[in-house]
C-alpha cells in the first residue's frame, strides 16, 4: 500500500501534468492533419458540436485556443501587427486578428502547424464568431454552418422543457442539428451513425460529470485548484478532448485528485488568505505574472465565469440521455449554450449565489478591450452587486491578447490596493 | 390611442418643404423626444427597440408606440458608469436617454446584433423595473426552420406587448398594421428612388431626417408627412451639380451626426446608403393574406436587405455592396464605421478588398455620433472627390 507521501506525489498535480501532455498531443495531432492536408472543422468553445463532428471523425480546431496560445507564448503582438497591417482595426477582437495572421502564415503557430479549415461550425454565443467565420468563408470558400441557439430573453426568464417557448427553441435547434448532420455527411462522404453518436455522447457525459464535480470541490477550504491558472489547463482539455474516452478519463481522474486534496486539506497556496471569484477572460499576455499579483497576497481564485462560458456551459452539468440521443443533443446544446451566454449577460444572480457557497471574500471583474461579449455588462453587474451585497470587488481593465493595452504597473497598483482593503476589512471583522 | 396617431406633431398640412425639413431636422436631433412625451401624456405605452430591425407592426397592432432607440448626441453622464471602456457611443447614449428620463419606456427590446448590444437587455433590466429583453432574431437565416422559429418568437413578443397595453392584437389588427407599414415602406422607397434618379432634388441629410422620423412618430402620421414632403420634393426647383455619386455604407446602427451628412452632401450625391437600414430592411410589401406573423417572419428572412450584423449565405455582404453601388449608378463609395463598432470595422476590410478588386474608388472613415468637428473630414472628402473627378 502506498504511503500518504507517495499518494500525494502521485496524485497531486496530476491534472495539470496530464492536461499539459494531452494538450501538446492534441496540437501535435493538428500538425499531422496540416501536413497531410486533411479535413479540419473550425469550432468554438461555446458550443463546439464535438458530439456531431466526432461521429464523422473530423478533427476540430479551436481558433480561440490557438489564438490565446500566441499570447501565452508571447508572440501575439507579431500576429496582431500583421493583421492590422492588412487593414484590421486595433479595436476589434484580438483572437480574430491573431488567427487571421496565422492563416496568412499558412498555419504557423508556436505549438505546431494549424490545418486550414474545410468546414466551420459556429454558434451565436458570441457574435464575433460569426464575423470571424465570414473571414474563412472569404479566404477558403468553405461551408460555414451557424448553429443558432436562442438564449435567455430576460433576466431570470429561462424556459424549460414542456413550455411553449422552450419547445419552439428546441425544434429550431433540432432542425439545425439535422441540417448540420446532412452537411457533414455530404462533406465527408460518411453515413451518420447513431450508435457512434451515443458512444461520443457517453464520453461527453463522463467529462461533464467530472467538470461539474471539480468545480464543486473548489468550495473546499483551502481551495483545491486555482480557477484562473489550473482551471485554464482543465478548460483546454474539456474543450479539446470533449467526446473522447481520453477526455472522460481525464476528468474522472481529476475528480479523484481534487477529492483527495479536499479530504487531506491540501490547497494550492502556502497560506490561503482571500478567496476570490474571477469574472471575464484572463490576461494572457502576462498570464503568470497576472496570477502572481493575486497569489502573492494569498489570493486564490475559487471559481470564475470563464470556466462556465468557455466550457460551453458544461458547469451546469447537463448529461445527455443516450436512449434518445438526437432529441437529447438538441436539448443539451440549447440548455448548455444558453447557460454559457447567461454567465456572460445575466451573471449577477449567479455571482451572488456563489459568494456564500464558495465562501468568497471578493470578486475581481476583468473587462478586456478585445471582447465586448464578456466585458460590456461587467461594470453594471458590479454596480448591481454593490447595491445587493457588501462583497468587495475590484474592476481592472486590460486585454487577453494585446500587451499594448496591458499596464502591469497600473494593474499591480490597483490589485495591491484591493488586497490592502481586504486585509483591513478582515482585521476589522476580527476586532468586532 | 388611435386619435394620437393623427396629430402628435402640429399639423404638417400646408407647410412648405423648407419648414418641414427644418422641423424634421430639429426633431431628429432633439434628445428629449417631444413626440414620445406627448404620446405618453395622452396615456400611450411606448416600446423602445434598439437598432437594427424590429417588427414594429406587432407593437403598433397592440396599440403601443414603437420607438427606435438609436442613441443621441448627449453626454453619457450616468450611463458611462454602467459600462467599461472600448465601447461604441450608441450603447451609452441610448441608456443615457432612459436614465436621464428624457425617454420613458414601458418595455425595452434589444437584439443579438452584436456582442455589445446583446448585453443591453441585462444592463437595462438591472436599471429599470419594466420588461427588458432580447428578441432573438434568427442568426441562421439559412435553416429551413428559421421562419417557423421566428414566427413563434414574434408571437412570444406579441404576448409580451399585449400584456403591457392590455390590447389583444388579432390577425385583422395585425394585417391592418402591416398595411400601414407597407405604405410607409413604399413612401421611403420613393424617397430613395428620388435620391437615385434625381439626387439634386434631395440631399442625403434631408432624406435622412424625413426617414428617421419614422422611428419616433406613429406611422400613420409619418405616412402623411412623407406624402406631403414627397409631393413638394418632386416639384422642387433644383439643378444637377458637379458632384460625384456615392453609396454611403456604415450607418446601420450608430448614426453619424447630421452635420457629418451635410458635409458629405456638399461634395457628393449619396444615391444609396444603409442609414437606419432597419426601416428599409423589408424590401417589398408584406403580404396581407394568411398568417400575418408568418408573413412578417418570411419577409425578414426572404425579402430583406443586408447589413454587417446578419449572416446569410445567400447575401455575401461585399457582393451586396457591389450590387448596391451598381444598382444606384454610384461611381464611388464611402465605407464608414462607427468607432468601436466591431461588425462595422470587420466589414470595412472585406468591403475595401472587394472594391479594390472591382476598381471602385472608396473613402474609408470612422465616425462617432458625438463628433462635433468636421473640418478635417471635409478636407479629406473633398480631396477624395477631386481624385475621382480629375484622375
Amino acid at each position: 500500500m502506498a504511503s500518504e507521501a507517495q499518494q500525494v506525489e502521485e496524485i497531486v498535480g496530476r491534472g495539470t501534468r496530464d492536461g499539459a501532455r494531452l494538450f501538446r498531443e492534441w496540437f501535435d495531432g493538428l500538425s499531422g492533419v496540416s501536413e497531410q492536408s486533411g479535413q479540419a472543422a473550425y469550432v468554438f468553445v461555446m458550443g463546439s458540436l464535438a458530439e456531431v463532428l466526432r461521429v464523422f471523425d473530423l478533427p476540430m480546431v479551436f481558433p480561440e485556443i490557438h489564438s490565446l496560445q500566441t499570447a501565452v507564448r508571447r508572440v501575439a503582438l507579431e500576429y496582431l501587427n500583421q493583421a492590422e497591417d492588412y487593414g484590421y482595426s486595433p479595436d476589434i477582437c484580438g483572437y480574430v486578428k491573431a488567427d487571421f495572421a496565422l492563416q496568412l502564415r499558412q498555419g504557423e503557430h508556436p505549438m505546431g502547424r494549424i490545418p486550414k479549415p474545410t468546414l466551420a461550425v459556429i454558434t451565436n454565443a458570441c457574435n464575433t464568431y460569426i464575423k470571424w467565420a465570414e473571414i474563412w468563408e472569404r479566404m477558403y470558400h468553405i461551408p460555414v454552418f451557424t448553429l443558432d441557439v436562442p438564449g435567455t430573453r430576460a433576466a431570470g426568464g429561462q424556459s424549460w422543457p414542456g413550455q411553449p417557448e422552450f419547445e419552439n427553441d428546441r425544434r429550431y435547434v433540432s432542425a439545425q442539428l439535422t441540417e448540420l448532420i446532412a452537411l457533414c455527411e455530404q462533406m465527408t462522404g460518411k453515413k451518420f451513425n447513431i450508435d457512434r453518436l451515443r458512444e461520443v455522447m457517453g464520453h461527453t457525459n463522463e467529462l461533464i460529470r467530472g467538470w461539474r464535480r471539480v468545480l464543486e470541490l473548489n468550495q473546499s477550504s483551502p481551495a483545491v485548484f486555482n480557477a484562473v491558472t489550473d482551471g485554464t489547463v482543465y478548460l483546454g482539455v474539456a474543450n479539446a478532448m470533449r467526446g473522447t474516452p481520453e477526455g472522460g478519463r481525464y476528468f474522472t481522474k481529476l475528480v479523484e485528485e481534487m477529492e483527495f486534496k479536499s479530504a487531506k486539506g491540501l490547497g494550492t497556496l502556502a497560506e490561503e488568505r482571500h478567496r476570490l471569484i474571477f469574472v471575464g477572460v484572463p490576461c494572457y499576455p502576462i498570464f503568470r505574472r497576472f496570477s502572481e499579483m493575486f497569489t502573492e497576497w494569498g489570493g486564490i481564485f475559487v471559481n470564475s465565469t470563464y470556466l462556465w462560458f468557455a466550457s460551453g456551459g458544461a458547469n451546469l452539468g447537463f448529461e445527455y440521455d443516450l436512449n434518445r440521443p438526437l432529441e437529447s443533443l438538441a436539448e443539451g446544446v440549447l440548455i448548455s449554450v444558453r447557460h454559457a451566454m447567461d454567465s456572460m449577460f445575466f451573471q449577477d444572480r449567479a455571482l451572488i449565489d456563489m459568494v456564500g457557497a464558495y465562501k468568497v471574500d471578493g470578486i475581481v471583474f476583468h473587462p478586456i478591450k478585445s471582447c465586448r461579449t464578456t466585458s460590456t455588462g461587467q461594470a453594471d453587474t458590479r454596480r448591481s452587486l454593490l447595491q445587493a451585497t457588501d462583497i468587495p470587488s475590484l474592476f481592472i481593465e486590460s486585454d487577453m491578447m494585446d500587451k499594448r493595452v496591458v499596464s502591469e504597473a497600473q494593474l499591480k497598483n490597483r490589485i495591491d490596493a484591493f488586497f490592502e482593503g481586504l486585509n483591513a476589512r478582515k482585521l476589522q471583522q476580527a476586532a468586532n | 390611442m388611435r386619435d394620437m396617431e393623427d396629430h402628435l406633431l402640429a399639423d404638417w398640412d400646408g407647410r412648405p418643404l423648407a419648414k418641414i425639413l427644418h422641423s424634421a431636422g430639429e426633431l431628429v436631433e432633439d434628445p428629449s423626444y417631444p413626440t414620445v412625451r406627448r404620446w405618453r401624456e395622452a396615456g400611450g405605452k411606448v416600446i423602445g427597440h434598439f437598432q437594427v430591425y424590429f417588427p414594429e407592426e406587432i407593437v403598433h397592432a397592440a396599440g403601443a408606440l414603437p420607438l427606435k432607440i438609436r442613441g443621441a448626441q448627449v453626454e453619457a453622464q450616468q450611463a458611462e458608469s454602467r459600462f467599461g471602456s472600448y465601447l461604441c457611443s450608441i450603447l451609452k447614449t441610448s441608456l443615457e436617454l432612459a436614465l436621464s428620463e428624457r425617454v420613458e419606456l414601458d418595455m425595452f427590446v434589444t437584439h443579438p446584433i452584436c456582442d455589445a448590444a446583446r448585453n443591453l437587455a441585462a444592463v437595462w433590466g438591472r436599471n429599470f423595473p419594466y420588461r427588458c429583453q432580447i428578441l432573438y432574431l434568427p442568426q441562421n437565416a439559412n435553416s429551413r426552420f428559421a421562419a417557423h422559429y421566428l414566427r413563434d418568437e414574434y408571437e412570444r413578443l406579441q404576448h409580451e406587448v399585449e400584456a403591457i397595453t392590455g390590447v389583444h392584437a388579432d390577425d385583422e389588427m395585425l394585417r391592418s398594421s402591416i398595411q400601414v407599414f407597407n405604405r410607409n415602406r413604399k413612401l421611403i422607397r420613393r424617397l430613395y428612388q428620388i435620391k437615385r434618379e434625381q439626387p439634386w432634388l434631395l440631399s442625403t441629410d434631408e432624406a435622412y431626417v424625413l426617414m428617421a422620423l419614422a422611428g419616433m412618430l406613429p406611422r400613420e402620421e409619418h405616412n402623411r408627412l412623407l406624402e406631403l414632403a414627397i409631393q413638394q420634393i418632386e416639384t422642387r426647383e433644383a439643378k444637377p451639380q458637379d458632384k460625384i455619386r456615392v453609396v454611403f455604407e456604415g450607418g446601420f446602427c450608430e448614426q453619424p451626426p447630421l452635420d457629418f451628412l451635410r458635409v458629405v452632401s456638399q461634395s457628393c450625391y449619396v444615391v444609396d446608403d444603409d442609414l437606419m437600414i432597419g426601416l428599409r430592411w423589408l424590401l417589398e410589401d408584406v403580404p396581407l393574406e394568411g398568417d400575418p406573423l408568418m408573413n412578417l417572419a418570411e419577409a425578414y428572412l426572404e425579402k430583406s436587405s443586408y447589413s454587417p450584423v446578419q449572416h446569410d449565405l445567400r447575401k455575401p455582404k461585399e457582393q451586396m455592396l457591389l450590387q448596391r453601388i451598381r444598382g444606384s449608378g454610384a461611381e464611388a463609395a464611402i465605407i464608414a464605421a462607427a468607432k468601436m463598432c466591431e461588425p462595422g470595422l470587420d466589414e470595412q476590410v472585406a468591403y475595401a478588398k472587394a472594391l479594390d478588386e472591382a476598381g471602385i474608388p472608396y473613402f474609408v472613415n470612422e465616425f462617432e455620433e458625438k463628433m462635433t468637428s468636421f473640418d478635417q473630414i471635409q478636407i479629406q472628402l473633398e480631396t477624395f472627390v477631386e481624385n475621382v473627378l480629375f484622375f
